[in-house]
């Protein structure tokens, strides 16, 4: 065969080296790697909603209906009424849960569900011709998406410090507002596992500047069926639907940033929209609302991941919602208080924990060199996920600790024996867990240089 | 405490700055804030000739931990930057006040650096953190 369209210098002229095995080899290679793996079916991951939670089998297995893996994304609605019924019910069900007007599914991930927001609150000032609102603040605690939105949406980032306490510093904000002031983006309960205390004050201190008020949905889990967010005067608000809603974690999702507004963002969702008239669905599309941002997929986002999650919240139902957020919270403060009791220090000691708190190891470190990352290697070794650490980064040498909902009691002493084993370990011989994990696959990697040189292609020789 | 030069200035975000003989400003980060950071492991430096303006981000630290925004501490024109970086970022870690120096820049106020900390200053920013 001539291929001459590609110049000569760019054909290959051996065969390309490809490995050369056996179905069996790969099948063993493949398995072997499996059962390399940490993974939620046979540990427990204490860094939680964030990475790695459990989710229901039902919802995957009712999501793989053949009906639904076999539906068309550009097929007729007349033939796709079920579908349609769905998600309609599950932008209800999100409109119930946040306290919002209006919910948009489409947007592909919360990354997108955040652009989406943000381009909402930019659409809102623009048709009120108020053009000067270029700024966008954002708490100092806040997920870095916030401010990377913010500037991807063509919007200054001011930042806004934390108190000691772990709120918002109220007069550092009221000083920040003005007439340049577009909105807030805040996450509630906040990245510090803390519910903003202030709430309300803050609110009323960005509405009255003419400032939008930007929920961070993905702390959701914590209060879902407890308190709205609509009722804490936010006016616009995306959800991380992997964190609450149990659809795919980790390695790239696929995900969903379903988005809700008040009536006063109604008129620029994103599309398409479900709606129902007389018992019959439709997508909403440009010509019913004229003032949409537009469109951020093809069709209708991650249909298949809008389903897991629907699947979920009618599984539980709204009684089963309310028990998300008690569990979530109960095994969050059980597991702190469990943890302060037997000797770790806690960054906001006078706060309750939402779903999360943080344990800071500042003391550890100075008195055995053992710093955060040496404990959460040492706990591979022990059968437990590291949790998050250094994030937030406004606490040194901290564990961002979220059991989940999921977890049972064993499994929470379990983790806090381990972690006090550490302890011990740390002061015993502080060499045994610096050098950890020992019992791993593979053991210590050398961050840095995995950082510094990529080595990610397979190579044949 | 980690090691604060008599000779240089300091800012409440971590840089350090050095006036050298021909006028420029050097700036890098402090040993406290290597320290907190790690092991670096990227350098992001502004371009020469770019005019920053006080308090702009103008580079970008990146450790096994986190990446963090370098400010210009005072305004000027950027006129050098320490490309030896790009290759070897952990002499930040190594020597942040000589060797891990980032970038200098020909600042457009000659005493604009008598405003920023003094060592004793900057140490109780340290002390207030820790």
């Amino acid at each position: 065969m001539e291929v001459t369209d590609i110049p000569a210098e760019f054909l290959r002229e051996d065969l390309a080296p490809l490995p050369a095995v056996s179905e069996l080899q790969v099948v063993r290679h493949y398995t072997r790697l499996s059962q390399s793996n940490f993974s939620i079916d046979t540990h427990f991951y204490p860094l939680g909603s964030c990475t790695m939670k459990y989710n229901p089998r039902a919802c995957n297995k009712y999501a793989m209906l053949p009906e639904f893996l076999m539906r068309h994304p550009q097929s007729a609605v007349t033939t796709g009424q079920g579908f349609l019924q769905c998600l309609h019910e599950l932008q209800e069900i999100l409109k119930d849960i946040t306290g919002m007007k209006g919910v948009s599914l489409t947007p592909l991930a919360g990354a997108q569900g955040e652009f989406a927001g943000v381009t909402m609150i930019r659409a809102y000032h623009d048709s009120r011709d108020d053009q000067r609102r270029d700024e966008i603040l954002v708490p100092d605690a806040a997920h870095g998406t916030n401010p990377a939105t913010a500037t991807m949406c063509g919007y200054k980032v001011r930042e806004i410090p934390t108190d000691a306490e772990g709120d918002v510093d109220v007069e550092a904000l009221r000083a920040a507002v003005g007439p340049h002031t577009a909105g807030l983006m805040l996450t509630n309960p906040s990245t510090l596992g803390i519910f903003e205390g202030h709430i309300q004050e803050i609110a009323d201190i960005v509405h009255e500047a003419g400032g939008l008020l930007y929920y961070d949905g993905a702390n959701l889990n914590a209060i879902v069926g407890k308190v709205k967010p609509g009722d804490m005067g936010f006016d616009v608000i995306h959800m991380n639907l992997h964190k609450t809603f149990s659809t795919p974690h980790g390695g790239g999702g696929p995900g969903a940033g379903p988005v809700g507004v008040n009536d006063r963002l109604l008129p620029f969702l994103p599309i398409p929209i479900v709606t129902e008239e007389g018992g019959d669905y439709r997508w909403l599309t440009e010509q019913d609302l004229p003032q949409s941002i537009g469109r951020l997929s093809g069709s209708m986002g991650n249909a298949g991941v809008l389903l897991r999650a629907y699947i979920y919240a009618r599984l539980l139902g709204k009684e089963g919602m309310n028990r998300v957020a008690e569990f979530a919270t109960l095994n969050a403060n059980y597991l702190m208080a469990q943890l302060r009791s037997r000797g770790f220090d806690m960054a906001y000691p006078t706060r309750r924990a939402a779903h999360e708190f943080i344990v800071t190891l500042k003391t550890l470190k100075e008195q055995t060199g053992v710093i955060a990352m040496d404990v959460a290697k040492r706990l591979l070794d022990k059968g437990y996920h590291a949790p998050t650490v250094y994030f937030p980064l406004l606490v040194p040498e901290c564990f961002l600790i979220e059991p989940t909902e999921t977890e049972s009691k064993q499994e929470l002493d379990g983790f806090t024996d381990a972690l006090v084993e550490i302890l011990e370990e740390a002061h015993r011989d502080p060499e045994l867990v610096k050098h950890a994990p020992h019992t791993t696959p593979v053991t210590r990697l050398d961050e840095v240089k995995a950082a510094r040189e990529l080595d990610v292609a397979w190579n044949s020789e | 405490m980690s090691e604060i030069p008599e000779d240089l200035r300091y800012t409440n975000t971590h840089e350090w700055l050095r006036i050298m003989e021909d006028g420029h400003i050097e700036v890098g980060i402090t040993e406290h804030a290597q320290e907190m950071m790690g092991d670096m492991v990227f350098v992001e430096l502004p371009e020469v000739g770019t005019n920053v303006s006080t308090g702009e981000e103008c580079a970008v630290v990146e450790s096994v931990k986190a990446a963090s925004d370098v400010y210009a501490p005072v305004g000027g024109e950027i006129v050098e930057v320490n490309s030896e970086l790009a290759d070897a970022p952990e002499t930040i870690n190594q020597d942040p006040y000589y060797r891990g120096w980032l970038f200098r820049l020909r600042p457009v106020d000659q005493s604009a650096a008598d405003n920023l900390l003094d060592p004793a200053a900057y140490e109780q920013v340290v002390a207030s953190e820790s």
